[in-house]
């Protein structure tokens, strides 16, 4: 619980309508998109301002209350579960973009920027900021930055911590912290941009953030390629990147999937294809030309049975809605989605799909995968109804078997979806006992009385 | 009060739809409520989340939960993109009626409800009388847009609104019952109280584009509310009164479709009727089915009955003015209906037609969500003023009288020479010209 003077002192700092002390209130701060029980936070509170954001960090430390900061709670690890209670910092009331420079191409933000809302602003000054989770018309930059949240670009483009040139933050005691530049090249001081990106709100709180930008590409084609052997899409993908072409997107949907968005949508999809390759390569006009007839060729090497190439920019949205319609059309079919995100070196994403499949069959479960084959990261989406409790445990089951799995293959738990609550105790088994006491003593020291995000990542 | 245990049982009759929610959060991007305000418990998922914490008795406080489930436009543009298609808008006004019927009702709103909607003759005749005193208490503020406010510190507040028509369509235009001329088609007109007492020229106008193209209309006295402000406001009882006067003035026999020019209202009985008729005996259950399916928009029937706007296609007469149209959320995000709207503007010569930034964001009315937050209400409906603003469009047509009056309000109180008008006016001033050429 939390004292009446506490919860006046933070009215005080950042006004009533800004401060929820109401159990009703309190609740809807208690769950991410995570499929984890709710924790009730003890307070939530919203600044409006850097320095409401710094004091508010004090305070708690002061108190030695636990600190949950919170984006759009969109993370599917339940990052922002309040586990150990105390008070949840929101930063939606942080949504300035500061400064956006079209002659040094960079971009400066508050932590609660909407990712798209910052994507399309950037576009309208004729650059291109191409993080985009599939979330991003809601999560907000500083959960992408606190998760190093990727993409559907990220096979050419990379993910969120690829563009932090800099960040402020304000560590355990509520001081600002300043790590990197504005300039591309910077090597002053320790990499602590590098050690807060994937933080998860462990290490310290997001004030600003300074964003790389790059051009935008002049040209771009998307095909769709069908397969009627998963295998042999799984080539073509293996194929292409060994073709030396990287296309920004490649994209796998199985059949499970693809009949899925097909009933949901009707775009035209085949039905019968035993997987799809949604593929974007992009650049100038004449190296679009040539790759998209390199991979054209690759696919139909490796035994495509068509492959669609989008002719108009209509014909490209329509391939890239089937895309982003997959979760979707999958969470229409049963009430409860659990949306893994096992990720392996690329070459292995055949014998992934196998265990998917013999997994799916073992625990007697319905899994559709779709995923970023390009870079490994898959989404094996299990459908199940979490009141059917014997039907759960073969889902917690079968989850560990997939890390399990992901692990033997020389894969990892999380290609972008973070570790937080969920899976902080299968960390050890990817890397080390060493590893997590490595991570344990660096948090102590930064964190002594350890308030930021207790229990995540590296457990307690 | 009874037993919390009680009220997560009513629940349960939610919770198959509840648990359909993944907590994704996606509702955050579309919400006009939490676009303003930034909470949690002002977007589907946090009230989702609070009523399912209700059911599982995590907490116990159903007048906190009622609270934060009111503080909603029921605009329905989460539910138009939630990925999992939860049936948000169904789940909101059970649970409404669900908690209204658990806690009671405030001593206003029973008054408001079971006395005065719940009665339609009564209704009318209060009505009729508070349009002949109104003068006494309101003054005009704009012409061009028809608004008032108050003279005198009032429960209105700030608002520009429009005042009761001095004569409302009933009287003007008692019953009537035409039978169907060349067309072969004859409709029900269901007027809805917004339009009989406060937009009488927009049942006209609807009138006239029948007669012009000779649809039988049946239009029975007595008609009354839709029941949903009662209904949203977790007032089942009063509800249930006006659906079941409503089934005895309209047997689903006498017409082919329904019709209405207000967008709730089509919804409402196209949705909510079949929703809510759990209660209701076999055989009206039945009526309710057999009406609902009959009902639809004006310009759903002009358009995709009757193809009346591609028919006229009538010549450009020298200079046209600009005119922009407004999405109602309960035509385009309930019913899908956009595109009809649309072309019977395009229909009138006079108009050139140009799409406004965000057509479809709702304009922050809400029925009574307007009444109890005006604040937000008007903060929301600023963007949809700004973005009419922006278009350069001398009118906005829309489709629902809800959306007119807050138009209305929005535009008038920021001084804009802009026109509020129902896409059937429009359409029906086409046909003037028609006639003449
Ligand atoms: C439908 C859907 C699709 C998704 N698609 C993708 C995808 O394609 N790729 C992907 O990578 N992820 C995806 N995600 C996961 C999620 O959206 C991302 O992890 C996103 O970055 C979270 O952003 P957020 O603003 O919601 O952060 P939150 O969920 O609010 O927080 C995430 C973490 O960041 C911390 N945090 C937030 N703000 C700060 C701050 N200012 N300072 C320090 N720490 C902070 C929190 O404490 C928490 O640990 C998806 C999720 C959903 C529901
Ligand atoms: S209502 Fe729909 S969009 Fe909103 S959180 Fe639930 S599932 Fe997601
Ligand atoms: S109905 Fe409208 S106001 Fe209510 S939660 Fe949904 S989007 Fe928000
Ligand atoms: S929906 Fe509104 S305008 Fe239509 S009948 Fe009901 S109260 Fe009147």
């Amino acid at each position: 619980m939390i004292g009446r003077a506490l919860i006046a002192e933070f009215e005080k700092l950042l006004g009533r309508d800004n401060v929820f002390a109401d159990e009703a209130d309190r609740h809807t701060y208690s769950y991410d998109a995570a499929v984890l029980d709710p924790v009730l936070p003890a307070l939530v509170v919203r600044p409006t301002s850097s320095e409401g954001l710094g004091r508010s960090v004090r305070l708690c430390g002061e108190n030695a209350l636990p600190v949950t900061v919170r984006g759009a709670g969109t993370n599917l690890s339940g990052g922002t579960i309040p586990a150990r209670g105390g008070v949840v910092i929101v930063t939606n009331g942080l949504n300035r973009i500061l400064e956006i420079n079209e002659a040094d191409l960079y971009a400066v933000v508050e932590p609660g920027v909407v990712t798209a809302r910052f994507a399309a602003a950037v576009e309208s000054r004729g650059l291109f900021y191409p993080p985009d989770p599939g979330s991003q018309a809601v999560s907000t930059l500083g959960g992408n930055v606190a998760e190093n949240a990727g993409g559907l670009r990220g096979l050419k483009y990379g993910v969120t911590g690829d563009y932090v040139l800099g960040l402020s933050f304000f560590d355990a005691n509520g001081e600002i912290v300043k790590t990197g530049a504005r300039t591309v090249k910077c090597v002053a001081g320790y990499n602590l941009a590098g050690l807060m990106v994937g933080s998860e709100g462990t290490l310290g709180v997001f004030d600003r953030i300074i964003l790389k930008l790059i051009p935008i590409p002049a040209a771009r084609k998307a095909m769709l390629a069908v397969f009627d052997d998963i295998a042999k899409a799984c080539e073509a993908v293996s194929g292409i990147i060994a073709d030396k072409i990287v296309p920004a997107t490649l994209e796998l949907m199985d059949n499970f999937t693809i009949r899925a968005v097909e009933d949901y949508g009707h775009a035209g999809l085949p039905v019968d294809a035993a997987a799809l390759l949604l593929i974007e390569v992009d650049g100038h006009a004449a190296q679009v030309e040539e790759d998209a007839s390199r991979v054209e060729a690759v696919c139909r090497g490796r035994g495509a049975m068509s492959l669609r190439v989008a002719r108009t920019a209509a014909e490209r949205d329509k391939v890239w809605e089937a895309r982003r319609a997959a979760l979707s059309a999958l969470a229409k079919l049963k009430p409860t989605v659990v949306l893994e995100d096992a990720t392996v070196p690329r070459s292995k994403i055949p014998a992934m799909m196998n265990s998917l499949e013999a997994i799916a069959s073992r625990y007697r479960l319905t899994i559709g995968t779709f995923g970023h084959a390009g870079d490994g990261n898959l989404h094996p989406t299990i459908l199940t109804d979490r009141r059917d409790r014997a039907e759960w445990s073969r889902v917690e089951a079968a989850i560990d078997a997939i890390f399990d799995e992901a692990l033997k293959l020389g894969g990892t738990l999380s290609g972008e979806h973070g570790i937080g609550l969920a899976k902080s105790r299968f960390l050890e088994k990817e890397t080390s006992r060493a590893t997590i006491l490595y991570s344990r003593r660096i948090k102590t020291a930064l964190d002594p009385k350890n308030i930021l995000n207790p229990g995540k990542i590296i457990g307690e | 009060m009874r037993s919390m245990k009680h009220l997560a049982l009513l629940l349960r009759e939610v919770e198959d739809q509840l648990v359909v929610c993944m907590r994704c959060g996606m509702c955050q991007s579309v919400c006009p409520l939490f676009a303003e305000t930034g909470r949690e418990s002002d977007v589907a998922r946090g009230k989702l989340a609070l009523l399912d914490g209700l059911m599982q008795e995590m907490f116990k406080d159903p007048a906190g939960v009622s609270d934060r489930l009111n503080r909603c436009l029921l605009c329905g543009s989460c539910a138009a993109n939630c990925p999992s298609g939860v049936r948000v808008l169904d789940i909101f006004i059970k649970a409404r009626a669900i908690l209204g019927g658990y806690m009671g009702l405030s001593p206003l709103k029973k008054l408001l409800f079971r006395q005065m909607l719940a009665r339609p003759a009564l209704f009318d005749r209060i009505v009729e009388m508070g349009s002949r005193f109104q003068s006494l208490f309101i003054r005009s503020v704009d012409d061009l847009l028809g608004t008032s406010c108050a003279r005198f510190q009032s429960p209105l507040g700030e608002r520009h609104f429009k005042a009761l028509a001095a004569v409302p369509l009933h009287v003007r235009t008692p019953a009537l019952n035409a039978p169907a001329g060349g067309s072969g088609i004859k409709v029900g007109v269901f007027v809805g109280c917004l339009v009989d007492k406060v937009f009488p020229e927009v049942g006209e106008a609807v009138l006239k584009v029948l007669r012009h193209h000779e649809v039988g209309v049946f239009m029975p006295d007595g008609q009354a509310c839709c029941g949903i402000p009662a209904l949203s406001s977790g007032d089942l009882e009063s509800y249930r009164a006006l659906v079941r006067h409503n089934l005895s003035r309209f047997a689903p026999g006498e017409f082919d479709h329904l019709i209405t020019p207000c967008a709730t209202c089509t919804s409402t009985i196209r949705k909510i009727w079949p929703l809510m008729a759990g209660d209701l005996s076999a055989e009206e259950r039945e009526r309710v089915r057999l009406l609902s399916e009959k009902t639809l928009d004006v310009s759903q029937f002009l358009v995709d009955v009757l193809h009346a706007a591609l028919a006229e296609g009538a010549e450009e007469t020298g200079e046209r003015r600009l005119i922009t149209y407004h999405d109602p959320c309960h035509l385009r995000k309930s019913l899908g209906v956009y595109a009809q709207p649309r072309s019977l503007i395009r229909a009138n010569p006079r108009y050139a037609f140009r799409e406004m930034a965000e057509p479809d964001r709702c304009c922050g009315c809400g029925g009574s969500f307007n009444l109890q937050h005006y604040e937000l209400s008007a903060a929301i409906g600023r963007r949809k003023r700004d973005n009419i603003a922006a278009s350069g469009c001398s009118e906005v047509a829309t489709g629902c009288p809800a959306c007119m009056l807050q138009l209305s309000d929005m535009l008038s109180r920021a001084g804009d020479r802009v026109r509020v008008r129902h896409v059937v006016e429009v359409y029906a001033e086409a046909l003037d010209d028609n006639r003449q050429s």
